[in-house]
């Protein structure tokens, strides 16, 4: 029988696999050691590999994201962890000047096996500084390496490929992924950077869509499948590397294509989605694509306005129906028809974080 | 001091308690759908640096700023509507519990992000110099937030250019589970650190409601003389968990033991003792003031509860400013 494991245990498993088998694998970041052990994802390891190996840090993320570099540099691998990918833009410098480009500007000669792992923020009013995702911004810089996990399959390989790899990866853990379950092998094993994943076969549209937007998007696919439309919806699961062929062998099966990607529009991955099918796989397309995103906002906090600002199940099945020209009214909408607030991934939130 | 003042302080400091212990009793109602930081056992800081300012000096703050607001004069009803996410609140629902702000009341705003504000305090009080406005800025900033560059970034700033802003540092010994030992070095001090960036700095004993009141007129009196910045730090003490209405010191992140002795010291209820002790407050007035309190707390819940939500239309307003005039947009 196969293992269920929540997916923040499946990070805690690989990290702590990882440290098993190499020394120079450590942990860092605000709260790693604390009770809640980053949501759970590092708890315990501080018992197991000692306080050197798993730490603390000040509140200075500038600063320690330039020291997790340097001893990058000189061979450590470091594990850096932000709660919210908000705090890191403290440190956009030393990522995006350093850890990004240190291996091309001089010369290939040193590398840094650095993965900062962030996580995204969501609803229950976090509002403007506790909840953007910016992966786009993470994947225009050339140097850096951009994975979202959806699974906890995915969540344990990537991020074990992620400590393997000799780049920065910034690896983006949505917090309403946390809490979900699936099945996860014990052991190490390696989802490669770079590959995406068909998490729904369908002949009539590609839904390609990053991280939590995934499970909106296969929830939409099991609504469209009631009134007959089959959605093909693609997990992209690393922003960079990009699997765009994965997307363009979709779209040439289906001739239509649906971006959804959390993200603000202006810029967005789901933009570069679009794009780059547009140029691959033009001749394919039997209606013109479209993405589903952020609207060009900073997050409200107020719930009565994060309902039209977060894009959920019930706006991809509408979209969907749009590019299909079937009548909505012929399609029960998720949530709608739950009446489930949009703000929280299900009824069990209750809140504050 | 007059009578009046010393009740006044403890008015002010019992009303930030109740207000926190309201929101504390709503928050699992799941109508505030925001996260909150609350302030209950600090309350004597905000209000004892608040009571030496007017409306025309500057307050900024962080994530943690419900008491900060009050003691700045900040509008009641305006800060349960923006829990509450209405349009009536503070930021009209856009902001909630982390992104306060009431410019009547000069409160210039407080976020989230640590240290966030610290830096625009510094040009704060460089716009006062600048214009001669003698208004003085004060930035409230937990000790976590001194390990932050934009900490020493700014105090260099600030002393370079001589300007009126007093940092304002709140050391409860904590950021979030995490104690000192194991961000700062125990050698570590910041007024010494201050004063190495060349400012004076004092430090006392935050849960002492004239204490912070000293400390904090004399930094205030040296702003309005043009004799530049001053760093002060309070110690004191976080009842409650970091973000959310509860108790959580059976996550044994911290001693219970430890929290009892700073309940004990309690800055509301050790300076009501002392204003009963001086006869300067009786039971009746206790109760009296308690009753006030309480009312208008009703008050402005029920205005929360009944103000309407944000239009859609609102999503999409505010993103970039139409006209503006002296950096505040109309
Ligand atoms: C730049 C940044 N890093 C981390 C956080 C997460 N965070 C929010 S409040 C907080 C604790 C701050 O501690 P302190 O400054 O001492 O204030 P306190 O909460 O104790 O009042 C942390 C780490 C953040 N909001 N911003
Ligand atoms: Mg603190």
């Amino acid at each position: 029988m196969t293992r269920q494991l929540k997916y923040v245990e499946a990070i805690r498993e690989a990290i702590n696999l990882c440290m098993e088998v190499d020394p120079n694998v450590y942990v860092i970041g605000e709260g790693v050691p604390d009770p809640k052990g980053i949501f759970g994802t590092t708890t315990g390891l501080q018992q197991k590999y000692g306080a050197e190996r798993v730490l603390d840090m000040p509140l200075s993320e500038d600063g320690m994201t330039g020291m997790a570099i340097g001893s990058a540099l000189t061979g450590l691998r470091p594990i850096l962890t932000h709660q919210r990918v908000d705090f890191a833009l403290l440190s956009m410098n030393q990522i995006v000047n350093n850890a990004a480009k240190w291996h091309y500007m001089f010369g290939g000669q040193t590398c840094v096996p650095l993965v900062i792992r962030m996580a995204i923020g969501m609803g229950w009013g976090q509002g403007a500084q506790h909840s953007q995702s910016l992966q786009a911004w993470f994947a225009h810089v050339p140097g850096l390496k951009v994975v979202m996990p959806v699974t906890p399959y995915d969540a344990k390989g990537l991020l074990i490929s992620s400590i393997e790899d000799d780049n920065p990866v910034i690896f983006l853990e949505h917090r309403w992924l946390h809490n979900t379950f699936g099945d996860v092998p014990e052991g190490i094993y390696r989802v490669p950077l770079g590959q995406g994943r068909i998490a729904r076969r369908g002949k009539d549209i590609t839904i390609a869509a990053t991280s939590y937007m995934v499970l909106e998007s296969l929830r939409a696919a099991e609504t469209l499948s009631e009134v007959g439309i089959e959605a093909d919806v693609v997990d992209i699961r690393t922003l960079k590397p990009f699997d765009s062929a994965m997307i363009a062998e979709s779209v040439q099966r289906t001739g239509r294509l649906l971006a959804v990607d959390a993200d603000w529009k202006t810029g967005s991955f789901a933009g570069e989605i679009i794009t780059s099918m547009v140029e691959m796989v033009w001749g394919s397309f039997k209606c013109p694509p479209r993405r589903i995103t952020l609207p060009d906002s900073p997050t409200p906090t107020s719930a009565a306005l994060s309902r039209y600002y977060y894009p959920r199940a019930v706006h991809i099945v509408s979209a969907v129906c749009e590019m299909m020209q079937i009548p909505k009214e012929r399609v029960s909408l998720p949530h709608e028809t739950f009446g489930i607030p949009l703000d929280v991934p299900d009824s069990s939130f209750t809140g504050p974080f | 001091m007059e009578a009046q003042a010393l009740q006044q302080l403890y008015y002010q400091m019992l009303r930030i308690r109740m207000v926190e212990e309201k929101i504390a009793e709503l928050y699992p109602g799941q109508e505030i759908r925001c996260p909150v930081h609350l302030s209950t056992g600090e309350e004597a800081v905000a209000v004892g640096v608040c009571a030496g300012l007017s409306s025309e000096d500057y307050v900024l703050s962080n994530h943690r700023s419900h008491a900060h607001y009050l003691a700045k004069g900040g509008n009641l009803r305006a800060m349960f509507a923006e829990l509450y996410g209405k349009v009536t609140g503070c930021s009209m629902g856009k902001g909630g519990s982390m992104h306060l702000v009431d410019l009547s009341a000069g409160f210039l705003g407080a976020v989230p992000v640590v240290a966030n504000t610290i830096p625009l305090a510094v040009g704060a009080a460089f716009t006062s110099k600048q214009k001669n406005q003698e208004r003085t800025i004060v930035v409230f900033l937990g000790e976590g937030a001194t390990e932050e560059g934009a900490f020493h970034e700014s105090m260099n700033f600030a002393a370079l250019h001589s300007l009126p802003v007093i940092f304002v540092c709140e050391n409860n010994l904590y950021s979030v589970y995490s104690p000192l030992n194991v961000r700062q070095s125990k050698a570590r001090d910041n007024c010494v650190i201050a004063r190495g960036y060349g400012m004076e700095s004092f430090r006392d004993n935050g849960n002492n409601i004239l204490a912070v009141l000293e400390l904090a007129e004399r930094a205030i009196q040296k702003a309005r003389n043009g004799e530049g910045p001053t760093f002060v730090e309070f110690s004191t003490y976080r009842w409650r968990e970091h973000c959310g209405p509860n108790y959580d010191n059976n996550l044994g992140y911290r001693a219970e033991h430890e929290f009892l002795e700073w309940k004990q010291r309690c800055p509301v209820i050790s300076f009501e003792q002392r204003l009963r002790r001086d006869g300067l407050l009786s039971d009746a007035e206790i109760c009296q003031i308690k009753e006030r309190i309480g009312t208008e707390i009703e008050d402005a819940v029920a205005f929360a509860k009944s103000s309407p939500w944000p239009d859609e239309n609102l999503l999409l307003a505010h993103i970039y400013a139409e006209r503006r005039i002296d950096g505040v947009a109309t």
